[in-house]
């Protein structure tokens, strides 16, 4: 059995059927276990007080925010390389998606930022990259509406996202290229020395699974919806021939 | 509920906009999901009828 199996519409929507409502069960199921965990049962933070239960979300988003622009690259570069229409489709599906997340990471950091430091803004280098990630996600979904033709559609949206990646990976490597700014360096990380306490690390770490497991329930509910728009334009197109 | 002190509003406001955002992106993407099944199906049952008939 081969990936490119799943580039096959039929198979796509066959698996896909079969894998959504696991999906959206094991969604349910650590978003609640991770919130709840870290909403009411970890203690405030002896410098941060309770904004630290921020953490739950806004580090999940801004995880979910890059990384599914990560995803939108490699499903772009299997459409230019291989023309499957259900990758071009995937990251059409995923981009408002990301767009979400990218939203809560930026204002869940605003509300947390203004307490902390003062400001709900500051033209720091992570949020300033947020801010231009945010700006590409707007502007990736306003091409793909613009363009009629989706093949042509799939094909400039997909060097947006190619373009767009040094900004993806930008907003996650800011605060390492550049040690100035407001934000705080990596919350996770391998290095003992710089993570934060396990107190915070575990239900942070089952709220990030809860969320990825909610963006991919979400892309495969809106690649299915975006199979099925395909289907229904040919079919209005063969009939407006006939 | 956990006692929030003078921080209550940026944690609960938080709460509040992420929860507004993801119900946003899940109604958006019910209702697409809903109005592309209709219409296809529709679609379907019209050709369907053309063959048959």
């Amino acid at each position: 059995m081969s990936i490119w199996e799943y580039a096959n519409p039929k198979k796509f929507m066959q698996t896909s059927a079969w894998a959504l409502p696991w999906a959206i069960g094991l969604t349910v199921v650590s978003l609640v276990v991770g919130l709840v965990w870290g909403f009411f049962f970890t203690p405030d933070d002896f410098r941060q007080g309770s904004t630290v239960k921020i953490i739950y979300l806004h580090v999940p988003a801004a995880w979910i925010a890059i990384n599914a622009w990560l995803m939108m690259l490699v499903a772009s570069l299997i459409w230019i390389v291989r023309r499957h229409h259900v990758s071009a489709l995937a990251a059409k599906a995923a981009a408002p998606v990301g767009l979400t997340f990218t939203l809560i990471a930026l204002v869940t950091g605003a509300l947390w930022g203004q307490p902390m430091w003062g400001t709900w803004w500051a033209w720091d280098p992570r949020l300033t990259s947020f801010l231009i990630l945010t700006l590409f996600y707007l502007g990736y979904i306003a091409l793909w509406e613009a363009i009629e033709n989706p093949d042509t559609a799939a094909d400039l949206t997909s060097i947006l996202c190619l373009v767009g990646s040094v900004f993806a990976l930008l907003s996650r490597y800011a605060v390492n290229f550049w040690s100035q700014g407001l934000h705080q360096g990596a919350t996770l990380s391998l290095d003992k020395e710089e993570n934060i306490s396990n107190v915070f690390w575990l239900p942070l770490l089952v709220c990030i699974a809860g969320f990825t497991l909610m963006f991919v329930t979400l892309v495969l509910m809106r690649t299915r919806t975006e199979i099925r728009a395909r289907r229904l334009a040919a079919l209005l197109a063969r009939e407006r021939v006939a | 509920m956990p006692d929030l002190g003078r921080y209550a509003f940026a944690v609960i406001a938080s709460y509040a906009a992420s929860a507004v955002l993801i119900a946003g992106i899940l109604g958006l993407s019910f209702w697409q999901r809903a109005r592309v099944r209709r219409a296809l199906d529709e679609v379907e049952a019209r050709q369907q009828g053309k063959t048959d008939g």
